[in-house]
């Protein structure tokens, strides 16, 4: 039977949070949880510092660095002044505004969207912010989850509230059981492929249907991640039993009867049956292959045997220069397979696929195997305890023997803000959620794939399918 | 912030679809700790060579460029990351509006902040002001936000939707803290009552 007033995940946990709302304005949103990395945040302390302001609930901000960081051995000095002053500035913020920091001695620190569900930061219901697009990571939990910018940290700093316009809700249906070989990002890139990279825009995503419930909570955060590559700022998926076992017993997590409270409320979210979504789209991923981008945006994916489209196929004129100018910048020629291409580098880690299972999934491949001696594979760990958690598995022994680099934890070659780089013209495969132009050096190409596929392709050298391994 | 006043000016043509905020300004020019000083860099892949000489061939280089204050590029502008950077980098050079036919949301959102116009022209309209910068690359075109519309040659007026907060704010310069810090009373009775202080 339907509820008499049957809403969505989002609805409601957005009216739990509209403090106020003035006509034709923005509604005052209450933000529950609020993120803080090195990179956005030096001018919005500014702000509050050059108004007098102080942080006004330190308690629900934490930060921590990760995009600007070395990845290398920790005993070597930083040797970037710019990025070192970034850091210094990050741990003197924290100080000045009382916030809870996990520099780079901590144990718990790593990317920011891998640390909040790690440390049981991120629960359902909540809102989350951070000044990092990939913030819709935490949708994953049932919460509202969205990047801002500067600005908006400085609001949320000072009055741990934001104005926002509220988005439309659109419901995307995710059918099916995938095949061997077939992965979170694989499902997610097929999405991009469908979409996108504006198909979301002025929308949160609800993925719903019979795939979502058997996913892992590391599978769903995947997809989550990478709804913003869709121009969705959130995405959102129901928590279930699989979301409170995750949670339970992380050092932030509610406890004892505190806990039974939050998890009989969290029940609550999912959406009614009968409420109403603003748009709907299914995705059937029961004969999906694993994907690959081949272009220099998320939503230039294909299926990893199918051929590099070609320009002149394609009728919209916009599409055409747009495909045109990709394919120039990858230096591909279109009707040619990805498969079998050579790759100088490989790169596993990110907030995307930089977790635990992700790494097994890599090391699962890699077990008894060398990396091919043309390539260079990187293994950045999404936290620290990540990585100690790989070694007491015995997973850094797997990537070292194979021949790769096993580093220290962060946002590495994903954004190539810290030297870890690609050089101009080399082409990578890459676990990442961005394969713009430059994003991973000056020059550099990136194919944007699952573990599994970044793995086989450092094995074999070139693009491969794993299921052929 | 000071008040955003209608303005003419020429026009930069950048006709690229899903332009990216990393193509805007690219990452390795966000370990800056200041706002200031990011225009040099906007557009830092396509703008210069590898030497750092300014690549002739691309449209912010061309002298017939020089002083514009409107960006005219194509759909989905800004898609990617959030950096506030991006704004900074486009006013940094002197940019007052970017016109497409969407921005992503982030961007928008920033760019508002920053006494920065993201002007949405339906497809048709568009596709005018493109033909139209092609016969006459020297043309002006006059953004007027108090009436909604972009005045072009001939006298004919575009108009384009804008959020009506975002549109005061805009023309009166207002701050958006400085709004927000109006509710403190209500932000304290809403977290009593929710348990949430």
């Amino acid at each position: 039977m339907n509820a008499p007033n049957p809403k969505t995940l989002f609805e409601k946990v957005w009216t739990s949070h509209v403090v106020t709302q003035e006509p034709g304005s923005p509604a005052v949103l209450s933000i529950d949880l609020h993120l803080v990395h090195e990179v956005t945040s030096p001018q919005a302390f500014a702000g509050l510092r050059a108004r007098g302001i102080p942080v006004r609930k330190p308690g629900r901000t934490f930060a921590t660095v990760d995009h600007s960081i070395p990845t290398g051995d920790p005993a070597v000095p930083l040797s970037d002044p710019l990025a070192s002053r970034q850091i210094g500035q990050m741990e003197e913020n924290a100080r000045w505004g009382g916030i809870r920091f996990f520099g780079m001695n901590s144990a718990q620190r790593g990317i920011v969207h891998v640390i909040g569900p790690e440390l049981g930061l991120t629960q359902p219901g909540m809102t989350v912010v951070c000044g990092d697009s990939h913030t819709s990571t935490h949708g994953a939990f049932g919460a509202l989850a969205f990047g801002i910018g500067t600005s908006e940290v400085e609001h949320v700093l000072a009055t741990q509230c934001l104005l926002q316009r509220r988005p439309g809700v659109c419901e995307v249906r995710i059918e099916g059981t995938p095949g061997p070989g077939v992965t979170a990002k694989d499902i997610v890139l097929a999405l991009l492929a469908r979409i996108g990279v504006g198909g979301g825009t002025g929308h949160v995503f609800e993925y719903t249907g019979s795939a979502v419930g058997s996913l892992t909570m590391e599978e769903r955060m995947t997809i989550c991640n990478m709804s913003i590559e869709g121009g969705a700022r959130a995405g959102m998926m129901a928590p279930d039993d699989t979301t409170f076992e995750y949670i339970a017993g992380r050092e932030f997590s509610p406890r004892g009867a505190d806990w039974d409270r939050a998890v009989a409320r969290w029940r609550k979210l999912p959406t009614d049956d009968g409420a109403v979504f603003d748009m709907s789209l299914t995705l059937d991923i029961s004969d999906l292959s694993p994907m690959i981008t081949f272009g220099t945006n998320p939503g230039m994916g294909l299926a990893l045997g199918a051929p590099v489209p070609a320009p002149d196929e394609v009728t919209d004129p916009g599409q055409r220069s747009a495909l045109r100018k990709a394919l120039e910048y990858m230096n591909l020629t279109p009707g040619q397979p990805l498969l079998g291409r050579p790759v100088n580098v490989v790169f596993i880690g990110s907030c995307t696929n930089g977790r635990i299972s992700d790494l097994r999934l890599a090391a699962s491949v890699l077990r008894g195997r060398k990396v091919a001696p043309t390539v260079r594979l990187l293994v950045v760990p999404g936290s620290q305890a990540v990585k100690r958690q790989a070694e007491a598995e015995g997973l850094d022994r797997v990537f070292k023997s194979a021949g790769a680099e096993w580093r220290e934890a962060g946002c590495s070659m994903c954004i190539a803000m810290n030297g870890d780089q690609l050089s101009p013209g080399e082409y990578a495969v890459s676990t990442s959620n961005r394969n713009f132009e430059g994003r991973q050096g000056k020059g550099g190409r990136t194919f944007l794939a699952s573990p599994l596929t970044a793995a086989a392709s450092a094995v074999t050298g070139k693009i491969t399918d794993v299921r052929t391994l | 912030m000071p008040g955003f006043t209608r303005f003419t000016s020429r026009v930069v043509p950048l006709l690229v679809d899903n332009v990216d905020t990393d193509q805007i300004i690219p990452a390795r020019f966000l370990k800056v700790t200041d706002k200031l000083g990011l225009g040099e860099n906007l557009f830092s892949d396509w703008r210069y060579n590898a030497d750092g000489s300014a690549r002739r061939d691309f449209v912010l280089n061309m002298p017939e460029h020089r002083g514009a204050q409107i960006l005219l590029a194509g759909d989905n502008f800004g898609c990617g990351s959030s950096r506030e950077h991006a704004p900074w980098a486009l006013t940094g050079f002197g940019f007052r509006t970017v016109i497409s036919t969407s921005f992503a949301d982030i961007f928008a959102n920033n760019a508002l902040k920053n006494s920065l116009l993201p002007l949405a022209l339906s497809g048709a309209d568009h596709r005018d002001v493109v033909a139209l910068l092609k016969s006459d690359p020297a043309a002006e075109l006059t953004v007027d936000l108090s009436s909604q519309t972009l005045l072009v040659p001939g006298g004919r007026s575009m108009s384009f939707p804008i959020d009506g907060f975002a549109k005061t704010c805009l023309l009166d310069g207002v701050d958006e803290l400085g709004y927000l810090l109006r509710f403190m009373r209500e932000i304290e009775a809403f977290e009593k009552f929710t348990s949430r202080g």
